[in-house]
């Protein structure tokens, strides 16, 4: 298979396996990503899957840049169809509009469509987690209708609540802690995407199938308090 | 124990941060200047990897609860105790009741305080690093304040009889300190997308000077100079950034990252700062110079495998100092 090699600095190798963002890219970083984890070389020290690459950062006591990237060309050689990919499917309720969702008027105008058709949109589309960044737990979503695009806030917003979900061009995410951010926000899960004292701190992990669910004020908020129950 | 009497600018507890989440985007944090603070580590007989202090510009006032060891590396904030100025990079008995502080920035930004036993406070995720950002890990997830109090682990055996058997407040060896520029040389390996940049920005990088802006903290530093640009304006797909990234925005003036940095970026990158010249970096302060210099990614790899040996030896030549100690 075709992929480049660069180096990030002295610690890590980027590879790259293809140059746009697609579903056939996504699968072999997916599974470039688990051969590594699985294998453990021991020059490796951590592994970071982006859209298009994968990059690997080790320790140059160990192992120097040309040796990484032999025995990387070799683990891609054995990147078969037959390496099983599990794929989760995680469903995320959101309350939109409101309060919680103070763009989804904007989003709707924008495309010429009620609040109620883009809410619609949203909970019907076919969604994959492309890669985690940005901010802990932030999910780069990949799926999202053209239908419901819209384009970034003039100014951001200094601070966006945790757990809002928002729209960026052609796509939608949720903030995971507050943090300031320019999407334009369209509802709120009672969800929490970043879970610091977990195992794995975050919900959602790059390959998760994702859907939307519309739920009422009422169920967000007594979702919060269980949630917020089982936490003290 | 360490009683904070005054938290100061920023002082936060680190390690040798988080690794092995940064695929969940949970950022590395750690240390800025990761030399300082193992060689701090060592000194007073830690592990290289406890936690320490870093303090940064403006000291912290600390009065310390019982007799215990320190050591201060890294820029020279004019420690004092007790009011009378003491010395960095090595061993120093601290009495109780004693009072550690600062003063004038001298050379250097940040210093490392180094506590016989390691900063004592609970791991997440694998490290005692503050995320201030999302204000967890470390002390309360934040910079120390007035009126905290902040344990020590327990001591080892060999620590312990160190501390009875010095009555002098110093320690009469020390490691040779490391020196900081008023402008330093930064040696950078050429970033991926290097090629993507105009000619005259390819020349300038390695040619004109570049300043320090006020805008830099623990995430970046950026810098002002000349103006960075693309042949051709290029929309790039994100990807994973490193410690010492040099990635250019728009507006044309680098950025390099740091500690906190996010675990990734979708601006180009120039360049990447030679592992061993991070530390060079993290002791910049707002105002001040620095010029890039090209190295080859054999060379910087070369140069960070020596550095390694280097800590070595260091570490060796302290287990012979601690002999004495028996």
């Amino acid at each position: 298979m075709k992929a480049s090699f660069s180096p990030l600095g002295d610690q890590a190798i980027a590879v790259e396996l293809g140059n746009k963002i697609d579903e056939e890219t996504e699968k072999q970083v997916r599974k470039l990503s688990v051969l590594l984890e699985s294998r453990q070389p021991e020059w490796l020290i951590e592994v970071i899957p982006a859209f298009t690459t994968v990059s690997v950062f080790y320790d140059p006591c160990v192992a120097t840049y040309d040796v990484v990237k032999m025995e990387m060309k070799e683990l891609l050689e054995q990147l078969g169809e037959d390496l099983p990919i599990q794929s989760r499917t995680i469903e995320i309720p959101v309350c939109y509009g409101g309060e919680f969702g103070p763009d989804l008027e904007f989003v709707a105008q924008h495309n010429n469509l009620t609040a109620r058709e883009v809410i619609e949109i949203h909970t019907s589309g076919d969604y994959s987690v492309h890669m985690i960044g940005f901010a802990p737990g932030f999910p780069f979503i990949g799926g999202m209708s053209e239908k419901i695009a819209a384009p970034r806030r003039d100014s951001p917003r200094l601070r966006i609540p945790e757990r809002t979900v928002g729209i960026a061009g052609n796509q939608t995410g949720a903030y995971p802690i507050e943090t300031p951010g320019g999407w334009q926000l369209i509802g709120r899960t009672p969800i929490r995407l970043f879970r610091p004292e977990d195992d794995i701190p975050s919900l959602l992990q790059a390959g998760d199938r994702i859907i939307f669910k519309e739920i009422s004020e009422r169920a967000y908020y007594e979702w919060e308090e269980e949630q917020n129950a089982e936490n003290t | 124990m360490l009683k904070i009497l005054k938290g100061g600018l920023q002082t936060s507890v680190q390690d040798l941060g988080r690794t092995g989440f940064q695929k969940y985007g949970v950022i590395a944090s750690g240390v800025m200047d990761p030399f300082a603070h193992r060689l701090a580590n060592l000194i007073v007989g830690n592990d290289e990897r406890f936690a320490t202090l870093e303090i940064s510009l403006v000291g912290p006032k600390i009065q310390f609860t019982e007799d215990t060891l320190i050591a201060l590396c890294g820029g020279d904030l004019s420690p004092k105790m007790d009011g009378t100025a003491i010395k960095m990079w090595r061993m120093l008995v601290m009495k109780k009741d004693s009072i550690l502080t600062f003063g004038e920035p001298r050379i250097g930004a940040r210093c490392y305080l180094a506590v016989a036993g390691g900063i004592k406070v609970a791991e997440l995720m694998g490290s005692r690093s503050t995320y201030l950002r999302a204000g967890i890990g470390g002390f309360q997830g934040r910079s120390l304040a007035k009126g905290d109090e902040i344990h020590s682990d327990e001591m080892t055996p060999l620590q312990v009889k160190a501390l009875k058997r010095n009555s002098e407040s110093e320690f009469d060896w020390l490691i040779p300190p490391v020196r900081y520029f008023e402008e330093p040389i930064i040696r950078i390996i050429k970033g991926k997308q290097f090629d993507l940049f105009n000619d005259s920005s390819k020349e300038q990088i390695f040619t004109e000077a570049f300043t320090v802006s006020g805008n830099s903290d623990r995430m970046g530093y950026r810098l002002e100079g000349p103006n960075l640009a693309l042949e051709k304006p290029t929309e790039l797909i994100s990807e994973a950034v490193a410690f010492g990234s040099v990635q250019v925005p728009s507006d044309g003036n680098p950025i390099i990252l740091m500690a906190d940095r996010q675990t990734t970026g979708g601006y180009p990158k120039i360049g990447q700062v030679a592992s061993v010249d991070l530390p060079l970096i993290a002791q910049l302060k707002q105002g001040q110079g620095l010029r890039f210099k090209e190295i080859s990614l054999v060379d910087a790899q070369q140069r960070l495998i020596e550095q390694e040996q280097h800590i070595r030896e260091i570490k060796a030549s302290i287990q012979l100092k601690q002999e004495e100690w028996k």
